[in-house]
């Protein structure tokens, strides 16, 4: 009987392990920049090259930091979810690794929900911000530090069921 | 000439070529570029990958190198961004610390279990009493056969 219990117990083991790895996405990972500041940075607006921007412009408010290019498809998937959380939080775009007037075009013909876009042409401050996929949504608190970060476009229900509440209670949390 | 061109066609065919005036210096990039992982195509590393975040990575490894920054500083940086998913050498933190120790341990636990299979093997009882022993000894020794066992038909 004794003979068994090792053999076994090394199934056991091993089919929990991959049981679990079942449940995990390895395209998702975990932000190290939750409950830090947000990387200070000062950047041309898109619209307005002669006028900056910096996060330190947006303290006091419970804000959201989008990720975004021209070039990239994911983004035109969420732009209506994005349009409408716009109503709801000051939204600015980080426009990534794009080319100013294909910018200028795409928030021209689908429309522009942002507060403003600050151009990071060169990506830099994407990578400050860790950013390794557009679209990435970041919400800031009142005192700058990230508290979420969504990886891909945001769906619908990631806006009512994720965002939406966050938001809320960084709202009404005395920050 | 020609010898020069075989070497350094293969590298510049995906990579930017770099020139740094201090050897050493290109001797860290080239580690570190070998070490990070592009976080886009996830099973590649800065220097295997052609996405536009690994030239931008690299771009950036290059500026940290010529600003004499150390590997471990270049790895803290790459870190704080990216988390410890980035690198393909991971640290020894108490999360990784199974990751690291496991060869070791199953080593041992391997080591100790066959000393002890083979303990078992020379020291298992045969089942056969002292008196069966001794009865089968003036056996053989009856028959001429002192216990040197010989396949029939062989010389000896």
């Amino acid at each position: 009987m004794n003979r068994y219990v090792l053999p076994l117990a090394m199934f056991a083991g091993l089919a929990a392990l991959l049981w679990k790895g079942l449940d995990l996405d390895s395209q998702k990972l975990p932000s190290t920049l939750i409950d830090k500041p947000a990387p200070a940075f000062t950047l041309d607006r898109l619209n307005d090259p002669g006028a900056e921007f910096g996060p330190g412009d947006m303290a006091g408010r419970v804000w959201l930091l989008n990720v975004w290019a021209s070039w990239c498809v994911a983004c035109r998937q969420e732009h209506p979810v994005i349009t409408s959380l716009s109503k709801e939080i000051d939204i600015v775009g980080l426009n990534y690794k794009d080319k100013r007037g294909d910018a200028q075009n795409w928030l021209a013909r689908w429309g522009d929900p942002y507060l403003l876009s600050a151009f990071d042409g060169n990506g830099d401050v994407g990578i400050d911000y860790g950013v390794y996929g557009v679209p990435e949504t970041f919400v800031i608190d009142r005192t700058g530090h990230i508290r979420y970060k969504h990886v891909g476009p945001v769906s619908e229900t990631d806006a009512m069921e994720i965002l939406l509440p966050v938001i809320r209670q960084l709202r009404e949390g005395v920050n | 000439m020609a010898a020069w061109f075989c070497v350094a066609l293969p590298a510049a065919a995906k990579v930017e070529v770099v020139g740094f005036a201090d050897p050493a210096m290109e001797a860290l990039y080239q580690q570190m570029i070998r070490e990070l992982r592009c976080l886009v195509c996830q099973n590649q590393n800065l220097a295997d990958s052609n996405a536009d975040l690994a030239k931008d990575l690299r771009r950036k490894t290059r500026e940290l190198v010529e600003d004499g920054k150390s590997r471990s500083e270049v790895v803290d940086y790459m870190v704080s961004r990216y988390g410890e998913f980035v690198l393909y050498r991971p640290r020894f933190t108490a999360a990784t610390a199974f990751l690291w120790m496991s060869p070791l341990v199953l080593s041992l636990i391997l080591i100790w279990w066959v000393l002890r299979w083979r303990r078992r093997a020379t020291a298992a009882p045969t089942g056969y009493s002292e008196d069966d022993l001794k009865r089968a000894r003036a056996l053989l020794e009856e028959s001429g056969d002192n216990g040197d066992r010989q396949p029939p038909g062989s010389a000896g």
